[in-house]
């Protein structure tokens, strides 16, 4: 459900997204969710309410997880912004994908890049989560794929340190 | 990972990497160059005759693609089963949001306004929005008794049973519209060209429907209509009969803009006027021994089709031959029917009418043990289908089944005798009351009756030029986990690592109708053909003396280059073929129902909270027996998401309705379960040798929305002692119950069965 976009001119924004300065030319009030879709090709982060319900726009502001669907564009202008594309270099991500592909932790996938953005954000600030932790750290995002449980799974098996084979 | 072993191995998610790392493409992540959006305006009234269309001022309608149903080349229908449902309607509507006209712009944000604008004047008529409505028959808004489809099931002689009953248990059950809540919309981008036709993009289930609805509405040759399935994010049936809408909306403004069109619904239209689960009644009138034996009975089973006859035919159907669960009936007479209402039409979800008998049967088991005075465990086991018994349609049950055997582990692993014991004893005192639930079902695998005769399933397997083996089929991956299973089926067939096998993106440009991607077929049926495909692959090396009989991977692949480089392609096809057993007299409804059954027994453990009046589900065991696993990751996935998405079912998701039109329709307000409202879900698997599918696999998809509903409302009772015989059962529905004035007058009596 996009909002309407005020009929106001488009000005420029300018933040950082995955490291890299990025300057825009758009409507103040467009979702920061379109910008990145629409304007910088990056499509990891997706719609699936537009409300702030289901989380599967999520993306890191400033390091807060946040519903980009939410975000007037205006309200990150400055900020640092990380997307799914842009986590490749993070520590956690390698151990968190391998762990969602072992444990089934994506199954239709659309929900996948918020859900691991949003355990990147809940292992940074709780390296060892027990799994009333990981449940809510991930409350917010939907999946109605998985009944969570090998989510879960996941988050935590990523936490482990892997056994060479 | 060695080839042998592939299948009942956990081999990762073909399509996995792309997933985790956002890099996979769905239908709203991609473009073309000069697309335009494309949005629908919809009907505001629940039926009525459309008088007159005007464009109101404040919109440049020269910037507008405009289409309505005169712009339809073909036949303005949904092609599916009837053809009764219009792509845009013309002259009346029948539902709330029905489609009347398509409006495209380049500029997204340009269409909210433009839709507002048209007005749309109606004359209005008298709407049907119940089951009871609808077959009063004081209205008639389909055919001549809005009655889409009716079944009769007949076993033995019921009218004699009665006579010799201890007992005559009696009961009627309902479940609601359920929505689909697939986390991505429904969508597509469509394409036209007078030299190639039509071509669709979009995120779907079946392919070839699509195919086929393009063609009728279009009006166009099967090689001028092309349909790709687009990576999509979750379907659950949802996605089975509306893309063919959808596809036809977007391909009819890009044929009149000349540009390629993209349609993609925001969640409140998605939800508002796509379908749901058919909401159904069901009447038990039951004849038992005094022993607790069910000696026959009358199984009245309705469900509400919506405006258009769609799929309700055969959600029906599967409905019906679930109504009696896994039981023996020696007398049964099952009387169904889909009735019309002047709603959006229900469609296609997950256990497709299943959850909804099954629901009414297994509480109508509970009541019939505390009619007769034995435990809910007792009056099942008593009851239980046998091998070589029949089912009520009387097909022999063939496979090697032990339901006594599967609830008996169900039940020391949820540790229920103790906790029935401890929840007794501690409820007395308790606000927090405690329930402990069993449901035991069965799902049927595949195509039902003659089904899987009809759609004549075609695979293709071939050798690619780099020497490795390509699955070529229209079956689809929407979560559920086709690309890695059939490529684990084509690998162990042929020997070779799972990494040589990939599967072709479904497009109906390269890929053979192996038939839609429903119904729990696709491992069973699908799979199968996949096996003996990648066998003729090897066969034809064989025979051309490219290979021996005992190969490496290495030899394997440089025999596919050298046929390749001879005969310029080597690709091998599969059609299926009914099993010599299975046998369906549709007109009697009769027989072989189903090639093969799942079979499971779950049980649920709840607290009802006598403050806040909600229901939490504390612990639940999901024991089923499916066959030969295939991947057990795969395979938990499907059970533990089943059993979710059924816990919304029961105790969350309640579709509010107001003259045909679905009010809730946000996910802020339609309730989901999230990560921290669901009990542990523990799966387990039983394989008890059956021989059905590939390597002895049937389907599993289904089975899990089918059992949870009846065992969490099983627990409920059995924490209040409240029979409630609908869902979804939510806090407002047990405040209603449960408050102290109204337990003393209208619950217990009804609870104790001397109302």
């Amino acid at each position: 459900m996009s909002p309407p976009v005020a009929k106001s001119a488009k000005s420029e924004v300018s933040f950082i997204v995955n490291g890299e300065a990025t300057n825009v030319l758009a409507y103040p009030m467009e979702r920061l969710l379109d910008v990145l879709r629409n304007h910088l090709g990056l499509t990891g982060a997706k719609e699936g309410c537009g409300e702030g319900e289901c989380g599967s726009c999520s993306v890191l502001l400033d390091g807060m997880l946040v519903n980009s669907c939410l975000i007037p564009v205006a309200q990150a202008d400055g900020a640092s912004i990380v997307t799914i594309e842009g986590m490749s270099a993070h520590a956690m991500m390698k151990p968190l994908q391998e762990a969602f592909l072992e444990c089934g932790g994506a199954q239709c996938g659309i929900c996948t890049p918020g859900m691991i953005l949003a355990a990147v954000h809940l292992l940074e600030k709780k390296p060892a989560p027990a799994l009333a932790d990981i449940r809510e750290g991930l409350a917010g995002n939907l999946c109605r794929c998985t009944g969570y449980m090998q989510i879960f799974e996941a988050v935590s098996r990523a936490t482990r340190p892997r056994v060479a084979q | 990972m060695t080839a042998r072993h592939i299948v009942g191995a956990s081999a990762p998610r073909k399509e996995g990497w792309d997933k985790v790392t956002g890099a996979a493409r769905y239908v709203d992540d991609m473009a073309l160059p000069g697309m335009l959006y494309g949005a629908t305006v919809r009907s505001t009234i629940a039926r009525g005759k459309i008088k007159k269309i005007t464009f109101g001022r404040g919109v440049d309608w020269n910037e507008y693609v405009v289409v309505s149903a005169k712009d339809i080349p073909g036949k303005n229908c949904i092609a599916l089963i009837l053809d009764d449902q219009p792509c845009l309607a013309s002259d009346s509507v029948n539902h709330p949001e029905e489609p009347i006209l398509l409006l495209a712009h380049a500029d997204r944000h340009k269409l909210r306004k433009a839709v507002d604008a048209v007005a749309i004047e109606y004359e209005p008529l008298s709407p049907v929005h119940t089951i009871e409505e609808s077959e009063g028959k004081s209205t008639i808004i389909w055919g001549t008794d809005n009655t889409f489809k009716s079944f009769l099931v007949q076993k033995g002689d019921v009218d004699a049973v009665w006579r010799e009953a201890a007992h005559i248990v009696e009961g009627e059950y309902f479940t609601g519209a359920q929505e689909q809540l697939y986390i991505e919309n429904n969508g597509v981008i469509a394409a036209y060209d007078a030299e190639h036709g039509v071509t669709v993009w979009g995120s779907l289930q079946c392919p070839y429907y699509v195919h086929k609805a393009l063609m009728t509405l279009f009006a166009l040759p099967e090689e001028k209509v092309r349909v790709v399935q687009m990576e999509t994010g979750g379907a659950f049936g949802g996605k089975e009969e509306y893309p063919s809408m959808i596809a036809g909306h977007a391909a009819l403004l890009a044929m009149k803009s000349g540009r390629p069109v993209k349609i993609i619904y925001d969640r409140m239209e998605d939800m508002v006027a796509t379908t749901k689960r058919h909401p159904s009644r069901t009447r038990h009138r039951t004849a038992v021994s005094k022993d607790g034996k069910i000696l026959g009975g009358e199984i009245a089973f309705t469900i509400d089709g919506g405006a258009y006859a769609t799929l309700s035919s055969v959600v029906l159907s599967r409905g019906t031959i679930h109504a009696g669960g896994p039981y023996y009936w020696p007398n049964v007479r099952i009387r169904t029917k889909a009735v019309a209402t002047n709603t959006p039409p229900h469609g296609a979800f997950r256990g497709f009418g299943a959850p909804q008998s099954l629901f009414a049967m297994e509480r109508h088991m509970d009541r019939i043990a505390q009619v007769v005075g034995i435990s809910p465990v007792e009056v099942r086991r008593r009851n239980f289908l046998k091998p070589g018994q029949t089912t009520t349609t009387e097909q022999t049950i063939r496979e090697n089944i032990d339901l006594n055997h599967l609830l008996a582990r169900a039940l020391e692993l949820s540790g229920y005798a103790a906790k029935k014991k401890r929840f007794a004893e501690e409820n007395r005192t308790a606000t927090r009351k405690k329930g402990i639930g069993i449901a035991v079902f069965l799902h049927g695998a595949g195509f039902t009756g003659s089904g899987e005769r009809y759609l004549n399933s075609l695979v293709g397997v071939e050798a690619t030029a780099d020497g490795n083996v390509r699955v070529l089929v229209s079956s689809a991956e929407f979560g559920q986990g086709t690309n890695t299973v059939l490529c684990q089926i084509a690998a162990e067939a042929l020997q070779l690592p799972y990494e040589s096998v990939s599967i072709a993106q479904p497009d109906t440009t390269v890929v053979p109708n192996s038939g839609p991607t429903v119904a729990s077929r696709t491992a069973m049926i699908v799979g199968k053909l996949v096996q003996s495909a990648a066998q003729g692959i090897r066969q034809t090396l064989v025979k051309t003396k490219l290979l021996s009989d005992n190969y490496s991977p290495e030899q394997f692949s440089a025999a596919c280059k050298r046929y390749i480089a001879a005969h310029g392609a080597l690709k091998s096809l599969a059609r299926y073929e009914a099993p010599a057993d299975v046998f369906w007299d549709d007109e009697k409804y009769r027989g072989e129902a189903y090639a093969a059954f799942a079979w499971a027994v779950y049980v649920a453990e709840v607290t009802v909270d006598f403050t806040t009046y909600s229901v939490t589900v504390d612990d639940f065991v999901a024991l089923q027996e499916v066959g030969k696993v295939m991947n057990p990751v795969l395979a938990t996935g499907q059970i533990t998401g089943g059993v979710a998405q059924a816990i919304g079912f029961a105790l969350y998701e309640r579709v509010v309705w107001q003259n045909g039109r679905m009010l809730n329709n946000q996910m802020t307000n339609y309730i989901m379960p999230t990560s921290v409202d669901l009990p542990p879900i523990r799966v387990f698997f039983e394989e008890l040798g059956n021989v059905h599918g590939a390597h002895g696999a049937k389907g599993i998809g289904e089975l899990p929305m089918d059992g949870p509903a009846p065992a969490i409302v099983n627990a409920v009772e059995d924490a209040t002692g409240v029979r409630f015989c609908s869902i979804p059962l939510l806090p407002e529905d047990l405040l209603e119950a449960l408050r102290p004035e109204s337990l003393e007058r209208d619950v217990f009596p009804v609870a104790r069965g001397s109302a």
